[in-house]
């Protein structure tokens, strides 16, 4: 039997394990969940109830505190009425799995409740299209800024400090004055996403740029290569990969500008749909929206990755994506069977 | 490497200035060739440390003049002003007779790291100086492809560099840096990052490139053997500072084969090279004392 060396510092893993690992960093916190939901020894502070029996205030699904309940059913022994019957439960905004997951479907399928309202597919494409034009202007001026503060010292020194001292400032605290400029409507909201991320940007750009290989550009160089070539034909497809990778991790913090971003002036899009819901108290639709959040950032993140071994073939990737490793692990599988 | 120089020392007869009549006849004929490179009382100074001071020498159409000193001598910052990286604080760089202030296509280099642009296949890895030059893409495909096929890579030339050992991404290092035809080739220490056996072959091989393509070149490496092996002349540089200690007329005749490690020129040429790099006194200053920490009588020599 091989010793296992997971706790070697820095000693790698094998595919298989590295696949099997990262199923189960989803699968344990949804077991918990469902331990947490279903088992009715865990938490379930609640106790919901069947039949309300001698209280006159208790009525049917209604969902009252444990030591409440039992002290009313005392009152009820007591009087020798007949006393209430309920199960334990979990309080309205912790939902079951499988009620998130109806809702899922449910929150697709059921139309809005008033007329003005979205529908959750509206929502989301509404929100999406905000984060694109945010992330968009972001990187048509902060990647070419960031890769001239990388290269020229010049832009670097005019640029980067003043930068750094904006870009403490929290994006949500230019929300008024984006309204009063912008107006009510979409474009303060991008002008958040933008602010949430421009900044970030032309650091992380100038930084990625600065780590190129200076003998990259000595070889080029000494090949004959003058200052457009240097720039056009060393810098941008040196940096490439690890600016791709920058931009993957910059469109993550998007997102989380997004909620903030969406409640300024007229709340809309997904943030819109999460709030009507809470309102509205029917929380699976909240954790249903939450989750698909979770899900479109994530789903957008793999297949950005996949498109990055496409995109640079040269690349030898230490971080494969999910799917090439579930290939590896099958292709493991068979091997040994 | 790893012979004892003391034991080199006793077997010399030859002296390294006295050369065969067919080494002096070479000689000779290589003093009269046009000098390619003129290097005129080179200065470089970092703040107050002087990195290379007074350095003067030339290299002659299609010599191969190795520069060779201990680490930290300054033959790497010397050859960086060679090829335009650096700037010299005083002296003057002449190539063909004219000066020179920037990089350029006209001095090809290879670099100890490989330098390879990752991004690029070994084709067009070779085939960037050229389109430097505004050859059509065709163009300079087609003389890639004979650079790839003389270093033999023609296998290789779809392949990306991370997917090539060290010997062959030197090998694509050389070709991509000879494929604009500079008027001399700087090589930075471009073995030492290789192992024994394949510096071994790199070296046959640059000698062979080196025969059959009209190329000049300045070599830089701290290794004696290199030196003597490769070179016509060798230029040794002292330290502190760093200035031309001799240049020798390497009396070893060509063609040049690993068979010669211990003919009596190369030994003789050999020591003193070794003279130079380490005076004997020195020698007896780095040595250490350490106090005996095994039990007695556990010997193991």
């Amino acid at each position: 039997m091989k010793r296992s060396n997971w706790l070697v510092p820095f000693a790698p893993l094998s595919e298989r394990t590295g696949f099997w690992l990262t199923v189960a960093s989803f699968l344990l916190p949804l077991l918990v969940w469902c331990a947490v939901s279903y088992l009715p020894f865990i938490w379930h502070p609640l106790v919901k109830i069947e039949e309300p029996g001698g209280v006159s205030y208790f009525t049917v699904g209604a969902l009252v505190e444990k030591p409440v309940f039992a002290a009313e059913n005392a009152k009820m022994l007591e009087a020798g009425e007949p006393i209430a019957v309920g199960v334990p439960a979990n309080p309205v905004f912790l939902p079951a799995p499988h009620e998130v997951a109806q809702a899922f479907h449910r929150s697709f399928t059921t139309p809005p409740r008033r007329a003005g309202d979205k529908w959750l597919h509206e929502s989301l494409w509404h929100s999406i299209q905000i984060i694109s034009w945010g992330f968009f202007w972001s990187c048509l001026f902060g990647i070419p800024l960031g890769i001239l503060s990388g290269v020229f010292g010049v832009f670097s020194k005019i640029t980067e400090p003043v930068v750094d001292f904006i870009r403490y400032m929290p994006a949500p605290a230019f929300g008024a004055l984006a309204v009063v400029v912008l107006g009510i409507y979409d474009a303060p909201k991008i002008a958040i996403i933008f602010i949430g991320t421009f900044f970030q940007m032309i650091l992380v750009v100038a930084n990625t740029t600065r780590k190129l290989d200076p003998a990259l550009i000595e070889a080029a160089q000494t090949l004959g290569a003058g200052r457009p070539q240097l720039l056009f034909r060393v810098v941008l497809p040196g940096i490439s990969t690890d600016l791709y990778n920058d931009l993957r991790i910059l469109l993550g913090w998007a997102w989380t500008y997004l909620i903030v971003a969406e409640y300024i002036g007229a709340s809309s899009g997904i943030t819109f749909f999460i709030n009507q819901q809470a309102k509205y108290r029917i929380y699976d639709n909240v954790f249903a929206a939450i989750l698909i959040i979770g899900l479109i950032g994530f789903t957008t993140d793999r297949v950005l990755a996949m498109l990055g071994h496409w995109f640079f073939p040269w690349k030898r990737d230490a971080n494969p994506g999910l799917f090439a490793m579930w290939k590896q692990a099958r292709g493991v599988q068979e091997a040994v069977s | 490497m790893s012979v004892d120089v003391g034991n080199r020392h006793a077997d010399i007869v030859a002296d390294y200035r006295r050369q065969s009549p067919a080494v002096a006849e070479r000689f000779s004929r290589l003093r009269e060739r046009p000098a390619i490179l003129e290097v005129n009382k080179l200065g470089r100074t970092f703040g107050t440390h002087a990195a290379l001071q007074d350095i003067s020498f030339n290299v002659r159409r299609r010599e191969f003049l190795s520069v060779l000193g201990a680490s930290g001598c300054g033959k790497s910052t010397l050859i960086r002003i060679v090829a335009g990286l650096e700037t010299p604080t005083s002296g003057e760089i002449l190539l063909d007779g004219k000066p020179v202030h920037s990089s350029g296509p006209d001095r090809g280099m290879v670099f100890q790291g490989y330098t390879l642009f990752p991004w690029l296949t070994v084709k067009k890895n070779v085939m960037f100086g050229l389109q430097m030059s505004d050859k059509s893409k065709f163009e300079a495909e087609s003389e890639a492809r004979e650079w790839i096929a003389l270093v033999g890579l023609t296998k290789f030339e779809n392949a990306y560099p991370h997917q090539l050992s060290g010997g062959m991404k030197q090998r694509v290092a050389i070709a991509r840096a000879l494929a604009p035809r500079p008027r001399i080739l700087l090589m930075d220490e471009p073995f030492g990052a290789l192992d024994a056996q394949t510096r071994a072959q790199m070296q046959a091989y640059l000698l062979e490139i080196w025969r059959n393509v009209d190329v000049t070149i300045l070599f830089i490496t701290h290794d004696l053997d290199e030196a003597v092996y490769l070179s016509d002349r060798i230029l040794v540089l002292g330290t502190n500072p760093s200035r031309v200690l001799e240049v020798i007329e390497n009396p070893v005749p060509r063609p040049r084969s690993r068979d010669q490690f211990v003919a009596p020129e190369f030994l003789a040429t050999y020591s003193r090279i070794s003279e130079l790099i380490h005076p004997p006194h020195a020698e007896d200053q780095g040595r250490i004392v350490i106090p005996r920490m095994t039990m007695a009588g556990d010997d193991v020599e």
